[in-house]
């Protein structure tokens, strides 16, 4: 392959995982936005979507969508206990504490899903036949275009929920200011609920894609993708909508090109280059504003 | 000096006293063959952890700087340690101080850019750093790459890691007690404050980051000459290494040293006295961490340090049990 066409090639593919990467950094960013604390055991649940995916495909018999739905309706149900248990009882609490009860949550999800799944891969179930779609020099694939596909109507769908629905004004009260939007009525319980279902059922999408794009799934897939969804928030300026979605797509990308052009150990190492990057360099991200240190 | 008179002297005595006396037991009890190498080595293993635990409890317990990349440093000591001796033949002592020089060095190139960062951003820039140490030493070859490092002669004993680990905790303990170690508990407490009040809070962070990556870089150098292997896995030099220290720091209580020093001990012998416990450890460990935060995230001993004063106290409330009757104080 001539190196344009390798360079196209991996765009193609960069894009497509990044949307995924996307889907991740949606949940990252609104529960930021909202409690101000980085949800580690997002990427946990990504890996259980993919494996409620699973499940529904190969046990209930179910096609593609109805899984995919199934599987994101579980998860939201799985945030919004997550959220009741784990964090409810520590909002006021440190941060760090807070911090801490993320990462135990986020161990606790994957040596659970470790001991009911087991500890090797599943392939996961073909149900969608491979083709190949020439695009110039180039190939996408019919699991590429699903991956755009899905990722994009959910975003149009969660653009829609946040900007012109009575909860979704809501949701934007609350990040603003929670004791105003409080004053103003808002149950901020069911508020910041309602967030960790959206935040879970994205990324239960993105494992259900991943684990299609992939075909494997393990109880581990959901680390690496998780730090990364908050590498992609953190890029894009955490708290905000649009910026995740772009930060995915930027974070896919520059890791394909990496595997393409570099080398594929280093793949993983490139998520937090970029992390360590923009922390150290623009830390409000790329469409965040810095805020100034208050006493 | 070391103060030898008085109540607190009488305690001194029996410190040092109970420290060599207990090294004395167990090299005793090897020596007899009642202690075979395998607990030898659990004691071993116990010893650097309480040296891991301890040096991240300087960095996150006294100096507030939350800290997910403390296995990298443990990566760093272990692996130069490791080439050294195999490598360029040199003698295991050089090779323990290049490896705690070396992390602190790293210490404070990773530290001088990330310590601006504040409480969960940091934890994420630590975490990232260090596993992009991991993932250079994966790929460098000379070092076994993703095979893992083997030959590794065993140079630790159980009393250079009892000492050293001795050592690690009086050097700490001493360094917080010190004007530097109270800047830092200040940056702690509140880091705005601290700095109008003219603390240096960039430099004494940096400096505690560098001391807590020193010690973590000299348990490395020992955890790779006792284990005569190494390899690059998260659960040995990555991010669950990371946690598994972090566990026993929060179990400990941030911010208590003897706590950090009963609870390495104690959760490296459990799952060698508990052989199913082992299985489900990853299971157990999460809950507890999430309990703790929950019931009592001041730590299990809290804010108490079992220390002259502490047993002192309990001691004069015995005491005065005794004058009275009654049974009331």
């Amino acid at each position: 392959m001539e190196w344009y066409a390798l360079l196209i090639q991996q765009v193609i593919n960069g894009l497509a995982l990044g949307s995924v990467y996307s889907l991740i950094a949606l949940g990252y960013t609104m529960v930021y936005g909202i409690i101000k604390l980085i949800n580690f055991a997002h990427g946990e649940i990504y890996m259980l979507g993919a494996y409620f995916g699973f499940y529904a495909i190969t046990v209930w018999k179910l096609h593609l969508a109805p899984a995919l739905i199934i599987s994101m309706a579980l998860a939201s149900l799985l945030g919004i206990v997550l959220e009741r248990i784990a964090y409810k009882p520590l909002r006021n609490a440190p941060r760090i504490a807070a911090l801490i009860t993320a990462i135990g949550a986020s161990l606790f999800l994957q040596s659970a899903a470790q001991f009911t799944f087991g500890a090797n891969f599943k392939p996961f179930p073909q149900v969608i036949p491979f083709k190949r779609i020439a695009l110039g020099p180039a190939y996408i694939t019919n699991r590429q275009l699903i991956m755009f596909g899905v990722a994009l109507i959910l975003m149009v769908v969660l653009h829609i929920i946040v900007q012109y629905t009575r909860v979704g004004r809501a949701m934007r009260a609350v990040s603003l200011d929670k004791e105003a939007a409080m004053l103003m009525g808002i149950n901020v319980d069911r508020i910041i609920s309602f967030t960790f279902a959206l935040g879970s059922s994205l990324a239960a999408a993105g494992g259900i894609l991943v684990g299609m794009y992939y075909n494997r799934i393990d109880p581990y897939m959901g680390m690496m993708p998780g730090l990364k969804g908050f590498t992609a928030a953190v890029l894009g300026g955490i708290g905000v909508i649009p910026g995740a979605v772009i930060g995915g797509l930027i974070m896919g990308t520059a890791e394909n090109l990496v595997v393409a052009f570099g080398s594929s150990t280093f793949r993983d190492a490139v998520a937090f280059a970029i992390l360590i990057l923009v922390l150290l360099l623009k830390p409000g991200g790329l469409l965040g504003k810095s805020e100034n240190e208050k006493v | 000096m070391l103060n030898l008179k008085g109540p607190q002297g009488r305690w001194n005595f029996f410190m040092i006293a109970g420290i060599l006396g207990l090294y004395g037991l167990i090299q005793l009890l090897a020596a007899a063959k009642i202690l075979l190498s395998y607990h030898l080595q659990i004691l071993s293993l116990a010893c650097i952890n309480i040296i891991l635990v301890v040096s991240l409890n300087l960095i996150m317990g006294f100096t507030g700087q939350f800290s997910l990349g403390h296995a990298g440093f443990l990566a760093i000591g272990a692996y130069l340690s490791a080439s050294l001796t195999v490598f360029y033949q040199l003698p295991f002592w050089l090779a323990l101080i290049a490896s705690g020089l070396a992390a602190a060095f790293v210490g404070v190139l990773i530290g001088l850019p990330a310590l601006r960062l504040r409480g969960d951003y940091l934890a994420i820039a630590t975490l990232g750093f260090g596993e992009i140490i991991r993932v250079i030493i994966l790929n460098i070859s000379a070092v076994g790459g993703p095979r893992g490092f083997t030959g590794i002669p065993r140079h630790t004993t159980f009393g250079l890691t009892y000492f050293l680990m001795i050592a690690a905790v009086v050097i700490i303990k001493n360094f917080i007690y010190s004007a530097h170690g109270r800047a830092c508990i200040s940056i702690r407490e509140d880091e705005t404050a601290a700095g109008s009040l003219g603390i240096n809070t960039t430099y004494y962070k940096v400096v505690a980051f560098a001391i807590g990556a020193m010690f973590a870089g000299v348990a490395g150098a020992l955890f790779s000459h006792y284990m005569q292997f190494i390899s690059p896995t998260t659960g040995q030099i990555g991010f669950m290494r990371s946690v598994d220290i972090l566990i026993m720091l929060v179990l400990g209580g941030l911010g208590n040293l003897t706590g950090s020093v009963v609870v390495a001990v104690f959760l490296t012998f459990l799952p060698e006295f508990l052989r199913g416990f082992a299985e489900y450890r990853m299971l157990i460990y999460p809950v507890l961490l999430l309990l703790m935060m929950l019931f009592r995230p001041e730590g299990l001993m809290g804010k108490t340090e079992l220390s002259y004063s502490y047993l002192e106290n309990i001691f004069s409330k015995f005491k005065r049990k005794g004058l009275r009757p009654d049974g009331t104080n």
